[in-house]
């Protein structure tokens, strides 16, 4: 009885079948080959930018000038015009999209829950995070440019960014809304408070890390778009303030412009090093919000 | 005691604008269970046999703070606005797009969508987009292809093989990626990977050039394949990310019940998981196919843009451009109105196909969602 459990009993504990271990096998290596595959690009790309520019970024005067009259054969000058062209328009369009884009998760939430609104709205705004950078550029330029007649501007290029920043903002707001536990809206309504104040009072306050993750997913996202900033706007190399104005440098149209340069000539190496730049502002960032997420009050289930 | 009788009676009489207006009340579309007028009835029924409308009237000697609800309603239509001008926005888009399009596709003396020709400066327009749609599509169906199997892999691993600490990091390292901007993708595409990858293209040429996909060995720096790599490197972790949640979520039972049957690892994966999340996957999956469509950066800087009178090349080796590429490389040269129009109408149509995609993306989503 004892020998003949292992050969022919009613339960049989023996390992799977040859060909079933083999395919568990294989699914394992491939999984964990996909994996390391997946990390590869990631470590190859920062390699190659790292070793190219990190010398010029390391560089007092790389943030503090700009490329005033400095030609690709020359060394010198910085990125300081480019950065805070960067900056500058990345913010203008956050003062649009964030105001919006909270109001519209607002609206989804708290207003129109479950209408069939709330589902047109929120299939539009999945369109709208879908919409390909230059769709965007192109329909500011119909409207601004070719219909109202105004001219390129660093204005423009915000306000297609809006158009990329908002669905981000929108989304993630209205998943740390969904997160506020209803005992808190009623609460304050017991208390006699109204509904708009328990929203600004009760409500965004309790979802405000999860709010600003969104901002800064968003912010990162828009300051490393070049598509709009070609269509919409001059590169300068020097410093300029005015959002009005038709050129202003940016990091990503710094990288562009410079592109085509012989790799031998320093101004090759300042394309890697605007290239390294920009990838440490968006990393920063990003690093940023998974940092405000993990702090957050709000956890998801 | 009078304080606590004026407290009690405060608490629950209802505010009478909130009463006359159920929808001005804040409690109003949240708690179904909270009906307003269950106090109200029991409160005043003893006192007065008169109907509800006249008792709400008339608070009978309790005052009540006054609360102002222009606040409420100045808030609510700051919200709707908000929320109805993000689908204004979207036909907007649309409209004006279309509007701009129109003439230089009325003036277009070629077929728009079989034409391959590009002529739009002068004054005879003749311009189609095939040759635009083909390496569009071309160059993003490849990089799917590329990237899905890898980012299921990965969300496999993720969700399945890993331990919760080993697969934290590793997730975040795969979402990192995603924080690239897509022109350092392009940059790097050109100056390493694709210098990398040349050989691989011309082996494949070599051994299988007689299948037109595979033929004429161009640019192998420049070509279509590269581009696709790259495309597929930055779709990656928006699939990985969505299948992984969809992976996460499988029930618990399914895959015990599975392993109580005695399936391995893989067979558990086979028969609970992927079925669980096979319409995540299809929904990740088009939305990385939508971004890949509009990339355009990357793409303008590693395809090498054929010469205009070049024959058509159906390689993925070759050059080309596609639809956003087109656009961005032309971009300066935005003088006449029929011109730009020229390039609206490209838009217009890679817009049209990036709502299709993202649209189904989203009813796959759904539908899947209903099911489980």
């Amino acid at each position: 009885m004892s020998a003949a459990t292992t050969t022919d009993a009613q339960v049989s504990f023996r390992r799977p079948s040859g060909v079933r271990t083999t395919k568990n096998a294989i699914a394992t290596v491939y999984v964990f080959l996909a994996t390391a595959l997946a990390v590869i690009p990631l470590a190859w790309v920062l390699y190659t930018v790292i070793s190219k520019g990190i010398r010029l970024v390391l560089t007092q005067e790389w943030w503090l000038q700009s490329q005033r009259g400095i030609t690709p054969r020359r060394e010198g000058g910085g990125a300081y015009h480019a950065i805070v062209g960067t900056v500058e328009m990345a913010l203008i369009c956050a003062a649009i999209a964030v105001p919006i884009g909270i109001l519209g998760a607002i609206f989804l939430i708290e207003y129109a829950k479950g209408t069939k609104v709330a589902r047109a709205v929120s299939f539009t705004v999945d369109i709208l995070s879908g919409i390909p950078s230059i769709v965007a550029a192109l329909f500011i330029y119909a409207l601004f440019i070719t219909i109202f007649g105004l001219g390129r501007s660093a204005v423009a290029v915000s306000l297609a960014l809006v158009l990329l920043m908002l669905p981000v903002v929108l989304r993630s707001t209205e998943e740390m809304l969904k997160l506020v536990p209803n005992e808190l809206r009623e609460a304050s309504y017991a208390l006699g408070v109204p509904k708009w104040k328990t929203i600004l009072r009760v409500v965004i306050p309790t979802a405000f890390a999860g709010i600003m993750t969104g901002i800064m997913l968003g912010l990162a996202r828009v300051m490393g778009e070049t598509a709009p900033l070609l269509i919409l706007v001059s590169y300068a190399v020097g410093i300029n303030f005015s959002p009005t104005s038709d050129t202003m440098g940016a990091l990503p149209t710094m990288i562009n412009s410079g592109r085509d340069q012989a790799p031998q000539l320093p101004g090759y190496e300042r394309v890697w090093a605007a290239a390294l730049t920009l990838i440490l502002i968006s990393m920063l960032l990003n690093l940023l919000a998974r940092f405000i997420a993990r702090a957050s009050k709000l956890k998801e289930k | 005691m009078a304080v606590t009788d004026t407290d009690a009676t405060e608490r629950v009489e209802p505010q009478p604008a909130a009463a006359l207006d159920p929808s001005l009340s804040p409690a109003a579309g949240h708690v179904e269970h909270m009906h307003t007028p269950v106090p109200k009835v029991i409160h005043h029924a003893a006192a007065a046999p008169a109907t509800i409308d006249q008792v709400d009237r008339a608070p009978r000697g309790v005052k009540l703070a006054k609360i102002s609800r222009t606040g409420d309603r100045v808030f609510r239509a700051l919200a709707t606005t908000a929320g109805l001008s993000i689908v204004l926005l979207v036909l907007f888009v649309g409209i004006f797009l279309l509007a701009l399009a129109l003439p230089s596709l009325r003036a277009d003396q070629d077929n728009f969508f079989t034409s391959r020709n590009w002529t739009v400066s002068g004054a005879d327009l003749a311009f189609g987009i095939a040759g635009l749609l083909w390496t569009t599509v071309l160059s993003s169906v490849l990089a799917m292809a590329i990237a899905v199997p890898i980012a299921v892999g990965v969300a496999l691993c993720l969700t399945q093989y890993l331990h919760k600490r080993a697969s934290g990091p590793v997730s975040f390292v795969v979402d990192l990626l995603a924080a690239v901007p897509s022109i350092i993708f392009g940059l790097w595409g050109l100056t390493v990977l694709g210098p990398f990858l040349a050989p691989a293209a011309v082996w494949l040429t070599s051994k299988i050039g007689w299948i037109p996909l595979f033929s004429e060995n161009v640019d192998p720096k420049g070509s279509v394949f590269v581009a696709a790599v790259v495309l597929a490197i930055m779709i990656l972790p928006i699939v990985s990310a969505i299948s992984r949640d969809v992976f996460a979520q499988t029930p618990r039972d399914h895959i015990e019940a599975a392993l109580s049957l005695g399936a391995t690892r893989w067979e558990v994966i086979r028969t609970a998981v992927l079925p669980y999340g096979r319409s995540g996957v299809i929904s990740a999956s088009m939305l990385g196919l939508g971004r890949a469509l509009g990339e355009t950066i990357a793409v303008m800087i590693i395809l090498t843009t054929p010469a205009p009178s070049s024959p058509f090349s159906p390689s993925i080796f070759a050059g080309g451009e596609t639809f956003a590429s087109k656009i961005a490389n032309n971009a300066a040269e935005f003088d006449s109105p029929s011109k730009t129009g020229a390039y609206i109408a490209a838009g217009l149509v890679l817009f049209v196909v990036t709502f299709a995609v993202n649209a189904m993306a989203r009813i796959i989503a759904e539908r899947g969602g209903a099911k489980s």
